[in-house]
């Protein structure tokens, strides 16, 4: 497999770009229930701060902090914009969705139909090592959903 | 006027090595000779742990088709030869680095070798307490208002035991600075040092900055203090002549396995009086010599820091390795990684936008350099240079406050040993001027 299957292009634009980065500069919406988590790589320091809002059984926000290499930073920006409109329920499943293709070593094919810009994170399942950089933000959004429901 | 050899007069007695040399070199080292994502491999992470050559293979298979049995044990036959491999090894160790016999302890790995220092200390007080074992037990042992002393630039391995010393027994843990060049700040040094210290831990060498410190400025320091000085030699034995007894630290520790032998074998040297009166560490047998209901007596070094079964067929593939090394001269191969860590340098600082950490050209470094690459995160540089064969390490190489003190969080290290040649250096250079154009930064 090639490093560009890796580093695709929306992963790149993603790792500079990051949609939902800035916890401090980002409201969550007034009413709404959040809950907040923090993940570290212990491996790499690599290091997120996830909050999600939910707002009438939808996730009205996610906006995050973090440090890390170009497939970390991208996975969060990608939920984020994925994630927003979404019902608590979609947003699990998705989630769910989203691990099982990146634990499969490349044996899952990621749907684009479900997973958005994050099914190019396929093919970061073929590199064992960096499944965990893809899998933090994931993580510390599930654990920040079910501090908010 | 005596006769000394200077590095000048030693230049011309023995040839440096040169790349030929190395070719020859990596002959013996199979696992060199492959493709990695079809290119050939390019080994530079030999600071985390180094390849065998087959010399160290073969010692250890020839162990267990022909002498396999536990040490110390039994009358029979095999029990013999492996006691006398075993023996032999330790031997070889000791001459290695300059100590006797009875100094030269095994243990899996470094880390365990500073985890036994620090919790013998930390017994040496209990019994101290307790009127047992020996009157010196009382000025050995760690307790609260001392001192321990440790550098910023520790390995975690040579700072956690020391942190947790200080946690069981109430002492402080201080820290001798870095200037931003990596060295050491000895002014610094001199003034925290002082009758309360009990201990100065510190590394003969970097594994991120490659700065060698000033041992001996260190151990009189230590001497003045009345410290017992412990060297963390994991990145200096393996590549450069060393002599504990010439240095005269008190404890030294190493990892075989950074030396072109397997993992699970370490040595821990300690001075013969103080090993012979401090408590053990693990306890169990092997080394006790009597055991009542309720009590045991121990042995004197090096068994009595041995518990349980040892890991002999390691030990003996350690004397290989240390034969191999021998064999090619240490000093031949300082030079050469010397040189290959100074080209590494030269042609990092000459890419735009890598950071290099530690000493710049010009001024003396081991063979390897860590960096940092602007706008690309460690990881990334270290998969991209993995997709051109070339192996590094990436990350905060175990050094997370020497990385906070810097201001990274990772950064990426290429580490070289004697079977690395100039080409290596260059290709890995060569790679890394393309990292952030690819991805564009
Ligand atoms: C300077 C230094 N100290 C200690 C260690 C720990 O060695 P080990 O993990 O083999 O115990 C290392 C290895 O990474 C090192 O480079």
């Amino acid at each position: 497999m090639s490093l560009d299957q890796l580093y695709q292009q929306i992963i790149l634009d993603h790792s500079k770009v990051r949609h939902g980065s800035g916890l401090a500069g980002i409201a969550a919406p007034a009413g709404a229930f959040t809950g907040q988590s923090r993940q570290l790589n212990p491996v790499c320091g690599d290091e997120v701060t996830l909050r999600v809002a939910v707002e009438g059984g939808k996730v009205a926000q996610i906006s995050w902090d973090g440090e890390g290499c170009s497939i970390s930073m991208a996975s969060a920006s990608v939920l984020s914009e994925l994630a927003e409109g979404m019902t608590v329920d979609e947003l699990r499943a998705v989630i769910g969705t989203f691990r099982e293709v990146l634990r499969s070593r490349g044996k899952v094919h990621a749907d684009p139909e479900i997973l958005g810009d994050a099914a190019a994170f396929e093919g970061v399942a073929r590199y064992a090592a960096r499944v965990k950089c893809a899998m933090i933000s994931w993580v510390a959004a599930e654990d920040a959903l079910n501090q908010a429901t | 006027m005596a006769l000394v050899s200077t590095p000048a007069t030693l230049e011309r007695a023995v040839p440096a090595m040169d790349n030929a040399e190395v070719l020859r070199i990596r002959n013996d080292f199979p696992v060199l000779g492959q493709l990695v994502n079809g290119q050939p491999l390019v080994y530079l992470d030999s600071g985390a742990t180094s390849q065998n050559p087959l010399s160290v293979i073969e010692a250890e298979q020839e162990f267990y088709e022909q002498r396999n049995a536990a040490v110390h044990r039994g009358a029979h036959y095999l029990a013999v030869e492996a006691t006398e491999v075993f023996e032999d090894a330790r031997q070889t160790i000791a001459d290695f680095i300059g100590a006797d016999y009875a100094e030269t302890v095994w243990t899996s790995n470094a880390t365990e070798g500073l985890n036994l220092i620090s919790y013998a200390l930390s017994n040496a007080s209990l019994w101290a307490a307790q009127g047992r074992g020996d009157g010196r037990l009382k000025e050995l042992g760690v307790g609260p208002g001392d001192q321990i002393v440790v550098t910023e630039m520790e390995h975690h391995a040579n700072l956690i035991p020391w942190q947790e010393l200080a946690f069981r027994t109430g002492a402080t843990l201080r820290y001798i600075p870095i200037d931003d060049a990596g060295a050491l700040r000895m002014d610094r040094a001199a003034e925290i040092l002082g009758q309360k210290t009990k201990v100065l831990a510190f590394t003969h060498a970097s594994n991120v900055l490659g700065t060698i410190n000033p041992v001996q400025e260190l151990v009189a320091l230590g001497r003045r203090a009345g410290a017992l000085v412990v060297l963390d030699a994991c990145q200096s034995a393996p590549h450069l002549p060393l002599n504990v007894k010439e240095l005269d630290v008190d404890f030294a520790v190493f990892s075989g396995h950074k030396m072109l032998a397997p993992t699970g074998i370490g040595v821990l040297y300690g001075k013969q009086d103080i090993l012979d009166v401090l408590p053990p560490f693990l306890t169990g047998g092997s080394m006790i010599t009597t055991v009542t209901m309720d009590r045991a007596e121990y042995l004197p070094a090096p068994q009595r820091f041995e518990a349980g079964t040892q890991r002999i067929s390691q030990a003996v593939a350690l004397a290989a390795a240390a034969n191999y090394l021998t064999e090619t001269g240490l000093d031949r191969v300082h030079r050469w990684e010397s040189e290959l860590g100074q080209r590494m340098v030269a042609g990092l600082e000459s890419i735009p936008g890598i950071r290099v950490l530690g000493p710049t050209a010009g001024h003396e470094r081991i063979g390897l350099a860590a960096f940092h690459v602007d706008g690309v995160h460690a990881h990334d540089v270290g998969q991209f240079l993995d997709s051109r064969g070339i192996a590094v390490r990436v990350g905060h190489h175990c050094a997370q406050p020497l990385h906070r003190r810097l201001g990274l969080t990772a950064t990426t290290r290429a580490s070289a040993y004697l079977y690395n040649t100039t080409d290596d250096v260059d290709a890995f250079l060569e790679a890394v001027a393309g990292v952030r154009s690819y991805f564009r930064v």
